[in-house]
């Protein structure tokens, strides 16, 4: 499966050994690790809790992995996004590109990113000392969105 | 019957994470069905306003205004993501 929705981490070695496991085309990997900061607009991060749309996470993933697929040489690529409460350090999602130049395998993993913050149905709420708010979506994120 | 699903902040605001409507027949598209659900009043009428941020999937795909909505559909209704 090259998109994965989990409560659990990820251990980033493996998941891209296995993405090139025995593929000898492979000359780039490009990763990008997403991860639970402990401040976000002035205020402390004590949880961050992550909620999808089961059923149309998966899908929307899916379609945006095949669109990066489409636009670039790149061999393959791999989605896994955590979902539930995680604590600031803790690892949110990961994206891994194979391609045989770096070029490619940079900006499909950057699309990828761009795509998912925009379009795939995850959203988050944080617990501050203040109370729980949910995160609210950025403009940046659609600037950044329409770039490609 | 269509099924409503709510998420995110709309659950919480709506009170409620989903249920199976049966709307008039004239109610044919992601739009007709927003506005049907506003004539409620109360949440539903502040958190589906004109101008509020709601997004909407049908069938677990992404929608438009005009997309048809029909009998044994689901259709989501949740604020812009904030995944990544």
């Amino acid at each position: 499966m090259p998109v994965r929705v989990q409560t659990g981490d990820f251990d980033v070695a493996r998941e891209i050994a296995a993405l090139r496991a025995g593929d000898r085309r492979v000359g780039a990997v490009a990763a990008f690790i997403g991860l639970v900061r402990d401040i976000n607009d002035a205020a402390a991060v004590t949880t961050l809790t992550l909620e999808h749309y089961p059923g149309m996470t998966e899908k929307a993933l899916a379609r945006i992995v095949d669109e990066a697929k489409s636009r670039w040489s790149v061999y393959d690529a791999l989605v896994v996004h955590r979902v539930g409460e995680l604590k600031p350090t803790d690892q949110i999602v990961l994206v891994v590109v194979t391609g045989a130049h770096r070029g490619e395998a940079f900006a499909a993993c950057e699309f990828i990113m761009d795509y998912l913050k925009t379009r795939a149905p995850f959203w988050k709420k944080e617990q501050t000392p203040a109370g729980e708010r949910w995160v609210e979506a950025r403009t940046s994120d659609d600037d950044a969105a329409a770039r490609w | 019957m269509i099924t409503l699903v709510y998420l995110a902040r709309l659950r919480e605001t709506l009170g409620t994470s989903g249920e199976k409507v049966e709307p008039p027949h004239e109610v044919g598209t992601v739009a007709a069905l927003l506005a049907w659900l506003r004539t409620r009043g109360g949440a539903w009428a502040a958190e589906l306003a004109p101008g509020r941020a709601v997004r909407v999937a049908v069938n677990y795909d992404v929608a438009r205004p005009d997309t048809p909505v029909k009998a044994g559909d689901e259709v989501a209704l949740f604020p812009p993501v904030t995944g990544g």
